[in-house]
């Protein structure tokens, strides 16, 4: 690790302070990806910000649903009572990640800017990766993609977003409240992440001086009747090779509603609005959920390595499709 | 190095007891138990988060030790595999489970498995074996003594049954 000099905030007012005044500082709450990264030289800030004291973890009813604290850990989230009763493809996706040890240290605001695992970014050794070195170029791209991304990609970089609980947000409509030096704003949780492009080194729409305070989460009635489903290499303790978040509104064998949302096989949390499009005033069948997969598909690039993802991520669609659909139409 | 990187002194509270030390921002609470406090119960393993030898509480949470800075944790309450037994020597019933089913082999993930179990016995030990296997998974053992471990478990859950009929 590079030597650093650590500065303790205790009020979001000091953090922003101190953020003001050390231009490129670090936040550090959890320390789950921070210190991961800083270990293994990918990042190396001069000063760290500690905000892990900030008043800001608290779950409580706002509006029409949640207002959950940035420093609520993982698992305050995954295992509140409403949470895991209205929005169980949250406290799922929630679960599913990472291990016991990692959700209990891993808070929601610094989940969402949680890191790839592209092997090429983790390891310095390697010159070219666009993220880690703007410019440099991208060794995944002549490399070992069994774990890349197949949607939302560029010529510059092919790096899987690895979040489950994001691929959740995405799909429940969530917003990101932030403070920044002009004050707060809320952002879309599906604007919050942004593809590569030209400029993988920029991952969210966060800009200098801002600090995420909040997520907000709507209650969706029909999110009580939703699932997270992850298809990954082990059991328990891997990150997914695909995952998918369904929530259905379904009455009298007609989809009213649908939320869709992929993980593991895209560069950002992958909302699939035309698939949603497909399912909307469709009768809730196989062939239905056969389509609505392959439009959640479309547009996927595709390398001899990672080309399974594909119609494993169909087939990962579709079957959550029609248990979902069970589970909706049963309680309708 | 100017002075804001040099060390800073705080309490560190392990086991009930309070410790001054005088620790740089980028040691861990990890390396600040082995090196600087002498309890070399907590394992190093990976260092970077994936194994889980280094687990300990932390305000009764399991936690990394390996992923956290200690300069963070004034005013927390640490438990390592050290504080566990009772003072007369009396084994954690974790550990006593550990002994009794033989659930380890070469050794070096159990402080880390055993502060993980005690870490979920407060979370909740669930019912079925594979919950207990998913809520273990972020420790490994490369001796593969997995299945011992379970068996451990199951013991400690069938004497809280029993205790509490």
């Amino acid at each position: 690790m590079t030597p650093f000099s650590l500065h303790a905030a205790r009020t979001s007012d000091q953090a922003m302070a101190l953020l003001a005044e050390h231009p490129g500082a670090a936040l550090l709450a959890g320390g789950t990806t921070l210190l991961d990264l800083m270990k293994l030289d990918v990042l190396a800030p001069e000063v760290v910000i500690d905000i892990r004291r900030l008043d800001l973890a608290s779950i409580a009813r706002h509006g029409d649903g949640w207002r959950v604290g940035a420093l609520a850990r993982n698992s305050d989230f995954a295992h509140d009572p409403e949470i895991a009763a209205r929005c169980p493809v949250l406290s799922q996706a929630i679960l599913l990640g990472a291990s016991a040890q990692l959700r209990n240290m891993a808070t929601v605001g610094g989940n969402l800017l949680q890191r790839t695992r592209c092997p090429y970014f983790r390891d310095v050794r390697y010159e070219a990766c666009n993220k880690r070195r703007p410019g440099s170029g991208c060794a995944a791209l002549t490399g070992a993609t069994r774990m890349h991304a197949v949607l939302g990609t560029s010529s510059q970089c092919i790096a899987t977003h690895p979040g489950d609980m994001a691929v959740a947000l995405a799909a429940l409509d969530a917003a990101v409240l932030v403070r920044g030096p002009e004050g707060e704003r809320s952002v879309p949780f599906t604007e919050f992440n942004i593809a590569p492009g030209d400029t993988p080194e920029r991952e969210t729409v966060l800009g200098p001086g801002e600090l995420i305070v909040a997520l907000d989460i709507p209650d969706l009635p029909f999110a009580a009747y939703s699932k997270y489903r992850k298809v990954r290499d082990r059991a328990s303790y891997e990150f997914a090779l695909v995952s998918c978040a369904v929530a259905l509104d379904v009455q009298g064998g007609v989809v009213r509603q649908a939320r869709i949302a992929l993980g593991g096989v895209a560069t950002r949390p992958w909302r699939c609005r035309s698939a949603e499009a497909v399912l909307r005033r469709a009768e809730a069948g196989p062939d239905t959920f056969a389509a609505a997969a392959e439009a959640a598909l479309e547009g996927a690039v595709t390398r001899p390595d990672n080309a399974f993802k594909v119609p494993l991520a169909k087939r990962a669609l579709a079957r959550t499709l029609a248990e979902v659909a069970e589970m909706a139409e049963a309680q309708a | 190095m100017p002075a804001a990187y040099g060390p800073q002194s705080l309490t560190l509270t392990v086991n009930g007891r309070a410790h001054e030390v005088r620790v740089e921002p980028w040691v861990t609470l990890l390396d600040a138990l082995r090196e600087r406090l002498g309890l070399t119960g907590t394992k190093k393993g990976c260092d970077l988060g994936q194994c889980g030898a280094c687990t300990v509480l932390i305000d009764g949470r399991r936690e990394l030790s390996c992923l956290t800075l200690a300069a963070t944790l004034e005013g927390c309450e640490i438990t390592t595999i050290e504080g566990l037994a009772g003072p007369d020597g009396t084994l954690h019933p974790v550990q006593a489970a550990f002994a009794a089913c033989d659930a380890y082999q070469c050794g070096y993930c159990t402080p880390g498995q055993i502060m993980s179990a005690v870490g979920l016995l407060r979370e909740g030990l669930p019912e079925s074996d594979d919950a207990v296997r998913e809520a273990m998974s972020g420790n490994i053992c490369r001796c593969g003594a997995y299945l011992n471990i379970l068996a451990a478990l199951r013991q400690v859950r069938e004497a809280m049954a029993e205790a509490a009929s």
